[in-house]
């Protein structure tokens, strides 16, 4: 996130990706934002293990966030996705933390946000669209081509109406991936650009001292909103999976 | 349709977002004339980190699905079966409490009826016994009576005879003295009887 000159904005130079871990990153192109994946599964399950490892009747601070992110995830898949959420529930759980994990790493300065390169989110909408699809086929067999015909539509509009619902059951693997990317992407540019314009009017002498001040308020608040929004993406993601899951496994 | 219903929940982030991403787009004077990384697929590493995120997130999932969770529910189910069974226990003491309570109330109560039966049984007794000693009473002193009364009735009678004989022998001796004759006995007998009864005494 640091600017690099003062007299240009390099405001997308931050999602350029480099081999990670040396050497031997380098020759399998293991690039930074995996290490950030990596950092990310270890920081979800070191809160699950180190949270649960004194497995107290009454639970300590670490203990208590470990247990109220496993009852918040499960309650989540059993109110969207109804008694079955239970067999889905480590999906959405793995899914939620990898990408909450990899949304609030990224807020930190230097660290890389992995979740706002649409090639990642685009794989993780894949996932969950594929995953989806199997478990509506699994589920209901080739009765599960009735999910886009409409009830009670004159014969006449049916063709329009299943293309329609056919596009739009195609459409979430864009809503989702683009959703997330885009959101993510938005808010480190504007950390940037403000970070920039920071350095960039100190640099003018007495007179950019002002707005460099105001550009750093405003980039402190971007980042509390950074955080909300890391936490909302993570969250419509999860939501969203739940609520595919619930129409596949009920259809309608 | 509910993906809908939620992205209305976030209209301003949306808005927001699409502004950063706006304001992104229309600095062109600042930023370098160069596309977006994340379309560059001129690099291997684009597509090579999705095949190693693929890795990471499959290896996370197992990590997940096999132990972690497992671990998490197993405490949670542990707590629930405790908590469970401790209720249960002070169920069972709440009930062994009660029947404790019931059992005292129900001694008290028959204590108190058998303390109530004495009472009346010892006042009956008592009353009884009171009964008996004033009747015998009444009647030593309904004896005592009858006999004071004979007593006085045969003092009366023995009175009224000696009237007799001192009312005959005072007349006598009133005649003689004052007629020097002694009186006839019978005549003077009669008379002093015909005197004593219009006076009501023989």
């Amino acid at each position: 996130m640091a600017a690099e000159g003062s007299s240009s904005i390099d405001a997308l130079g931050q999602f350029q990706l480099h081999p990670a871990l040396g050497f031997i990153g380098g020759s399998v192109n293991f690039t930074q934002a995996n290490l950030m994946m990596v950092v990310s599964g270890i920081g979800i399950l070191a809160l699950l293990w180190f949270g649960m490892r004194p497995r107290a009747m009454v639970p300590g601070r670490l203990q208590a966030a470990a247990e109220l992110s496993y009852d918040t995830l499960l309650s989540m898949c059993l109110e969207q996705i109804g008694p079955e959420g239970r067999k889905y529930f480590p999906f959405v759980f793995t899914l939620f933390f990898f990408i909450l994990f990899g949304n609030l790493l990224g807020v930190f300065p230097y660290f890389f946000t992995f979740t706002s390169h649409i090639a990642v989110t685009l794989a993780l909408a894949l996932l969950v669209f594929v995953l989806v699809t199997t478990v509506a086929i699994q589920e209901h067999g080739w009765h599960f081509l009735s999910y886009f015909v409409p009830q009670g539509i004159p014969k006449v509009l049916l063709p329009l109406l299943v293309t329609i619902e056919v596009i739009s059951y195609l459409s979430r693997i864009i809503s989702l991936s683009v959703r997330l990317f885009a959101n993510m992407m938005a808010g480190h540019v504007m950390l940037e650009v403000f970070g920039a314009f920071i350095i960039m009017l100190a640099g003018l002498g007495v007179l950019g001292y002002a707005p460099a001040g105001l550009s750093l308020a405003l980039n402190t608040i971007l980042i509390g909103f950074e955080l909300l929004v890391a936490v909302l993406q993570a969250y419509v993601f999860a939501v969203l999976t739940c609520i595919y899951l619930h129409d596949a496994v009920h259809l309608h | 349709m509910r993906p809908a219903s939620i992205m209305k929940l976030f209209p301003r982030i949306v808005s927001l977002a699409g502004a950063g991403l706006g304001a992104s787009l229309l600095l062109p004077a600042a930023a370098k004339a160069e596309g977006m990384p994340q379309l560059d697929f001129t690099t291997p590493l684009t597509i090579s980190q999705v095949i190693w995120g693929t890795i990471i997130f499959v290896v996370l999932y197992r990590l997940l699905s096999r132990n972690a969770l497992p671990l998490v529910s197993s405490v949670l189910e542990e707590r629930a079966a405790k908590i469970s069974h401790d209720l249960d226990g002070a169920r069972a003491a709440k009930a062994r409490a009660d029947a404790g309570v019931e059992e005292a109330n129900e001694a008290t109560a028959k204590a108190r009826a058998e303390a109530q039966h004495a009472i009346n049984a010892a006042v009956e007794e008592a009353k009884k016994a009171a009964a008996a000693q004033a009747e015998i009473l009444n009647a030593r002193l309904e004896k005592q009576l009858a006999d004071s009364e004979a007593q006085i009735a045969a003092a009366r009678a023995s009175a009224m005879k000696a009237l007799r004989q001192v009312a005959t022998e005072t007349a006598a001796t009133v005649v003689t003295r004052l007629t020097g004759v002694s009186p006839n006995t019978g005549r003077l007998d009669g008379a002093i009887g015909s005197a004593l009864s219009a006076r009501g005494i023989a």
